[in-house]
């Protein structure tokens, strides 16, 4: 069977346990999704089923995307998202899941699109210390130090030095987060902190 | 915030908890567990500050114990509190009465608020 969804992230909370223990918790709308495409090793060299989620209205499908949709004999969806599978021989194309694959106290994986940082320092980029607020620090407070050493690497650079640059808006994968509860009827999944990404955005929800 | 949150939120809501503002006096009846059983603790101070909305709301109470300050902090919708009592209501022009902790004595006191009778 298939062991993963697209879901939209509404936002966070918390819950009460009996006992008064406070839990955060992120509120996502989890499917239902469609299964629109199967790949399999013959065809495309892997095993996957391709899920859609959010249905889409009539503006803005091209030609292209119709016949995709149409020999899949489903309704146009807003998100397509690929989940591998190790055998897609029970799967039938057309076929919905939803949050009902998931329990409470399950373990699940989330993927998602971090918030965009912009161009960011080191400081905040990679957690450098910065530099003394006083005693003589002059124009230099959030600068990394050196980012070279002497001769013996001939003044070069190495690949990879932690500098400033572009922050966030990346792919962000947290593993091993708990389900705390299931709401069914609104398709709403609650999970145990914080996910990737800003309130509305699309997360890839898997089991382990 | 998400409708859907809300809604979820107001679900949660613990019924029959009396308004009360920053500056009153209450009791606080505490729910607490000791091994198997379970006894109710009465807590009385002056709340010096409320905080957050929603599920999220929160309470400080100040009292001085036995010449030591103590605060405590509560969410006003755990289930940990089985009832809170509103002793006294007090006569404030803050939000916050974080002041109390450097003033002794005299200088701690919060006047009553006064409500014109019928």
């Amino acid at each position: 069977m298939l062991n993963g969804l697209l879901g939209k992230k509404l936002g966070m909370t918390q819950i009460f346990k009996e006992d008064g223990t406070v839990i955060p918790v992120t509120i996502i709308e989890a499917g239902p999704c469609t299964v629109v495409q199967k790949k399999s090793v013959e065809t495309d060299g892997y095993n996957a089923v391709q899920l859609g989620f959010i249905a889409k209205g009539k503006k803005g499908i091209n030609k292209p995307t119709k016949g995709h949709f149409a020999k899949a004999k489903t309704k146009p969806v807003r998100f397509l998202r690929e989940l591998r599978v190790e055998k897609s021989d029970d799967i039938q194309v057309g076929h919905t899941v939803d949050v009902d694959m998931f329990k409470p106290g399950e373990k699940i994986d989330i993927s998602g699109i971090s918030k965009g940082r912009g161009f960011a320092g080191v400081m905040k980029r990679h957690g450098f210390a910065g530099f003394p607020a006083s005693r003589g620090t002059h124009e230099y407070f959030r600068h990394s130090g050196s980012i070279s050493g002497g001769r013996t690497i001939r003044s070069r650079i190495f690949l990879g030095k932690k500098m400033p640059g572009h922050m966030g808006c990346e792919k962000v994968t947290l593993l091993n987060l708990e389900v705390v509860k299931i709401i069914k009827e609104n398709n709403l999944l609650f999970i145990k902190g914080a996910t990737p990404g800003a309130n509305g955005g699309i997360l890839f929800i898997r089991k382990r | 915030m998400n409708p859907v949150i809300n809604t979820i939120e107001r679900e949660q809501f613990k019924k029959g908890i009396p308004e009360f503002r920053v500056g009153d006096t209450l009791k606080v009846h505490l729910k607490i567990v000791e091994g198997e059983k379970e006894r109710i603790q009465v807590l009385e101070g002056l709340v010096i500050s409320k905080k957050g909305s929603g599920i999220r709301e929160t309470f400080t109470i100040r009292k001085v114990s036995y010449g030591i300050g103590v605060e405590r902090k509560f969410p006003l919708h755990s289930p940990s509190i089985d009832k809170i009592q509103v002793v006294k209501t007090g006569h404030v022009r803050r939000a916050k009465l974080y002041y109390l902790r450097d003033k002794k004595g005299k200088a701690a006191r919060i006047e009553e608020k006064i409500t014109a009778r019928e």
